[in-house]
């Protein structure tokens, strides 16, 4: 029996039982979601690395499952991320610059800008997905076509990347811009040639979070019809599918064969996730700067 | 007398330091960037109108009260019935069975992360709830419905193939992270201060989480909540894919049942007629949704701000 150091006497048995209880509580909420998601891969790889081949990367979906493939899906997931990130960085990139450089926040309207970027940012996936079949495929009579997800995806991820950018343009040091200033720069000189290069890993970190967002994104492709069967290569005006389109859709047949297939194109769309979460960690660990 | 004649005298030949003339380039480039942040004014505007132009037209075929009292929802069947209550009930029962797991495993992660972890740890356990939090929700409704509820059916909970327990328990796992870490940014903001004076007066680590910091931080732990709830409601994926698709109102979680997401998502796959009732029901229904996710955001959104004026 030592004697304990503690100089107001050792705390009461009722106190550390307490205590202990406590952080074992603690330790389980902690863990619960990560033995889920432990689970949820072993038995998603159990399941579906069997189907995984060269006839699921390559070839359309077909009735036999010995021959249904994703490839059209995959391609079409591709084809729409690219869209994506050509439309939603500058429009993103823009708005977070004008919040931060440009906007006076005393304006009401500014604030009201910043309170309505919050609010989009956790309306339900779905609602965009409403907004794209009545202006999109119904309104403007686009048609269920590949641009139209894109377009969807591009609205629905972007207060992510408004909110990532304005953080990396944030954190660039006011003694950078009054520099810049100090010799005679225009405001758009510093925006343009300071800040911007300064904030662009945070920025890269951000929208490569972002895509990997969109890309798992379903509810909102199935009501702008990606639900349908695409035999060759998606075209921008054509109709589309998507990976985790055709996901859902083997997940829903009866037959076992399917559900494996479903798990094995689960892999792949975990696989592409998982290199981008990892390429934006480490990109923000390789490029961030402390100033 | 010296300060006037000084400007007095200054007056002529001062060095100006306002720009000669109005720099247009600056002016476009400040346009521009404006508007871009008019997108996420009219997307705003874009999912208003698109929800309530054919809401509007809707409610002129059935009436609100019908709409919002009536307990069958069956818009195909003959006479078709438009009441909306089993798609409430559906949605309440999957957030409840959400909340279970989601709010006290949140909390408790946050407080692990705020009060508990070394730093090693925490710089480990952000990033792995990011991923947690990066999982695509078809994902998870494929693991509801292929594992968790056969898991249910083994434990012999008599649930149904398709059934709400499971959808929600699994929606739940998913908003852990949502919670943990709004929760979490509430307390790290909870100043050191209050800690130390109660590590001082010879408090537990137990009584300090308990008593001082979750306290402190209500209003952002509270924040976390509501933001979760309001994604529970408005999640589709796992729901579409695990809860079901009969609209009925019951409340035992080993029934199948329907959500207002899981209906727009089940109906708008079809290649509904435009115009028709039951195209127009897809936006009644999202319009319902909306108002429900839009109240309890700004809710959030307010507590957030309140714990920022607080401690920042």
């Amino acid at each position: 029996m030592s004697v304990s150091p503690n100089v107001l006497g050792s705390r009461s048995t009722g106190d550390r039982v307490r205590g202990t209880a406590f952080y074992i509580v603690l330790l389980v909420s902690v863990t619960i979601g990560f033995l889920l998601l432990g689970v949820l891969l072993v038995d998603v790889v159990r399941k579906g690395i069997g189907y995984v081949d060269f006839t699921l990367l390559n070839e359309p979906n077909s009735s036999d499952p010995q021959r249904a493939g994703a490839g059209p899906a995959i391609r079409g997931t591709i084809y729409m991320m690219v869209l994506l990130l050509v439309m939603v960085v500058p429009i993103g990139v823009g708005t977070a610059l004008y919040l931060e450089e440009y906007a006076n926040r005393e304006r009401w309207y500014n604030r009201l800008l910043e309170i309505n970027i919050q609010n989009l940012a956790a309306v339900p996936s779905i609602v965009y997905g409403i907004l794209g079949l009545a202006f999109l495929v119904r309104g403007i009579g686009l048609g269920r076509v590949l641009l139209a997800g894109a377009l969807i995806l591009t609205l629905l991820v972007l207060p992510t990347v408004i909110v990532a950018s304005r953080e990396a343009i944030r954190a660039v040091p006011d003694s950078i811009r009054q520099g810049a200033y100090a010799l005679g720069a225009t405001q758009w000189q510093v925006v343009w040639r300071q800040v911007l290069p300064a904030a662009i890993p945070g920025i890269a970190t951000g929208s490569i979070l972002a895509l990997a967002r969109a890309i798992g994104e379903t509810a909102p492709l199935l009501l702008v019809g990606a639900l349908t069967f695409v035999a060759v290569n998606p075209t921008i005006l054509g109709s589309f599918t998507a990976l985790p389109i055709q996901i859902y859709q083997w997940v829903g047949r009866p037959q076992e064969e399917f559900r494996l297939l479903a798990a094995a194109g689960i892999i792949v769309l975990l696989a592409i996730l998982l290199t981008m979460n990892a390429f934006a960690i480490w990109l923000r660990n390789r490029y961030q700067r402390r100033w | 007398m010296a300060a006037t004649d000084l400007t007095a005298g200054a007056q002529p030949d001062t060095v100006r330091l306002r720009a000669e003339g109005r720099r247009w380039g600056e002016l476009a480039v400040k346009v521009a960037l404006g508007l871009c942040a008019l997108v996420s004014v009219a997307t705003t505007i874009g999912i208003i109108i698109a929800l309530v132009v054919p809401s509007v037209e809707f409610f002129r075929q059935v009436s609100i009260l019908d709409f919002f009292s009536g307990d069958r929802w069956a818009p195909l069947f003959e006479p078709p019935s438009f009441g909306v209550q089993p798609l409430l009930v559906g949605t309440l029962v999957v957030t409840f069975w959400a909340c279970v797991v989601a709010l006290p495993c949140g909390l408790g992660a946050a407080i692990y992360m705020s009060e508990y972890a070394r730093p090693r740890v925490r710089s480990i356990l952000k990033p792995a709830l990011e991923t947690l939090a990066g999982i695509p929700t078809v994902v998870f409704g494929f693991f509801a419905l292929t594992f968790f509820t056969p898991l249910l059916q083994d434990i012999g909970t008599g649930v149904n193939v398709f059934n709400v327990l499971s959808a929600g328990l699994v929606v739940g796992v998913m908003l852990i992270p949502v919670v943990a870490s709004v929760s979490e940014d509430a307390m790290s903001a909870v100043p050191q201060d209050l800690r130390d004076g109660a590590y001082g007066l010879g408090a537990t680590r137990l009584q300090v989480s308990t008593r001082i910091v979750v306290p402190a931080a209500i209003s952002g732990i509270i924040a976390s909540f509501v933001l979760a709830i309001s994604r529970a409601v408005g999640e589709t994926m796992i729901v579409l894919i695990a809860a079901g698709g009969i609209a009925q109102i019951t409340f035992d979680p080993r029934d199948q049942a329907q959500t207002m997401t899981a209906f727009v998502g089940a109906t708008g796959i079809g290649d509904v007629a435009t115009g028709s009732i039951e195209y127009k029901t897809i936006f009644a229904v999202g319009l319902t949704l909306f108002v429900i996710t839009f109240v309890m955001n700004m809710l959030s959104i307010r507590l957030v701000r309140k714990f920022r004026e607080v401690y920042e």
